[in-house]
């Protein structure tokens, strides 16, 4: 069987509130990473504050809406980003938001490694039929990396997004589970 | 329409009111037992409620609007005779973007396809354009759901997004429509 936390370059933890914190406050900081994963304002929280909440998801133990882990580099084990999913049994899709938060590890394939092993968990993990994401139009390097990981484009919700006064499209994009199983098979798309 | 007399609240058959928490439980406990109008009107797996726990989730609402500060709720009444005929709801409101997305329902059988729900709409376009200064309002809809589409487009509602496959009812996968509609969209429909 596939290891379903270890990819070729990253691999999959379960969140540290203390370390995740400490590096949550450096994020944080850089604007230009917030404004590439993120469509709310940004801020700035207290290292004791983001303890306190990651501790408190971390309680929250197996919770079957919302899969939180860390992101290590696995050259030097650094934790490097985020990727959460967002579980609706229901329906059988999932939603997932990924951010890379150490810029040295940009635009080296890291995100998208991290990005195919969440694809990977909900597929024959979580068994839902589709996984949905939403990104900034100005975010290329993003669209590039979903695209790696076989999503498709479905559409874009138009000037939903003010940043620095002017108006921006948010894409949505998915992946069908028989999509994902046929690019397994190496069958193009 | 941006004169400030012009009533927010107040539609040609139609009238915007808060909940009732005396009469309206039992009504909307009627419609959570019509199948068919709870998957049309949410995305939630519908389930029958008795009146008690619609009046919870009347209590549960107010505290989330009170506390949350991005959601807007209104009950839909006849200008007639005050009847509870339908909700209407502009929710995920980002401040910061101007957008948010809504949702109408007329749940009573006898004021269906009579035209209310566009009125309704409409009112909730003004309040969202107009009051709360909204620069775009989205709408999400099942792609089965055939009046709402026709409706969105009368109004002048462009589908964006086609979210494949995301829905599953009766044994087959739906897929999910987003549409949106932007200010300058929504004045010139207005004043045409």
């Amino acid at each position: 069987m596939k290891d379903l936390f270890r990819g070729e370059l990253v691999r999959l933890t379960s969140e540290e509130p203390e370390l995740r914190a400490k590096h949550e406050v450096r994020w944080q900081r850089d604007t230009e990473f917030h404004r590439l994963a993120d469509s709310d304002p940004a801020e700035l929280t207290s290292e004791k504050k983001l303890k306190e909440w990651f501790d408190k998801n971390a309680e929250g133990g197996f919770k079957p809406e919302r899969h939180a882990f860390s992101i290590h580099a696995l050259d030097d084990d650094k934790l490097i980003g985020f990727l959460v999913l967002w579980v609706n049994l229901i329906y059988g899709e999932v939603w997932v938001g990924i951010g890379i938060g150490e810029r040295d590890y940009w635009g080296k394939g890291y995100g998208t490694d991290a990005m195919k092993l969440g694809v990977q968990f909900a597929f024959m993990e979580l068994g839902v039929q589709r996984v949905s994401l939403g990104l900034h139009e100005y975010n290329a390097r993003a669209l590039k990396s979903y695209e790696k990981v076989g999503f498709k484009f479905e559409g874009r919700t138009r000037w939903d997004v003010l940043r620095e006064g002017k108006r921006t499209d948010t894409l949505w994009m998915g992946v069908l589970r028989d999509e994902w199983l046929q690019m397994q098979q190496g069958e193009p798309q | 329409m941006f004169d400030i007399a012009t009533q927010l609240f107040e539609g040609q058959d139609i009238r915007f009111g808060p909940i009732d928490y005396e009469k309206d439980p039992e009504i909307e406990s009627k419609w959570t037992h019509n199948a068919e109008f709870m998957r049309l009107y949410d995305f939630e797996p519908a389930r029958p409620m008795s009146a008690a726990i619609v009046k919870k989730q009347y209590e549960k609402l107010e505290k989330k609007i009170e506390e949350d500060k991005n959601l807007y709720h209104f009950m839909i009444r006849a200008k007639t005779d005050d009847r509870l005929m339908g909700k209407a709801m502009i929710a995920r409101i980002e401040w910061t973007n101007g957008n948010c997305s809504v949702r109408v329902g007329i749940g009573s059988a006898e004021d269906q396809r009579k035209g209310y729900g566009t009125q309704a709409l409409k009112l909730l376009l003004r309040f969202a354009f107009a009051e709360l200064n909204m620069f775009r309002v989205s709408a999400n809809v099942a792609e089965y759901n055939e009046g709402a589409i026709a409706l969105l487009k009368k109004i002048g509602f462009t589908e964006e997004v086609r979210r494949r496959q995301s829905l599953e009812r009766e044994g087959r996968r739906w897929d999910l429509l987003v549409f949106g509609l932007l200010k300058d969209e929504w004045a010139n429909q207005a004043s045409a």
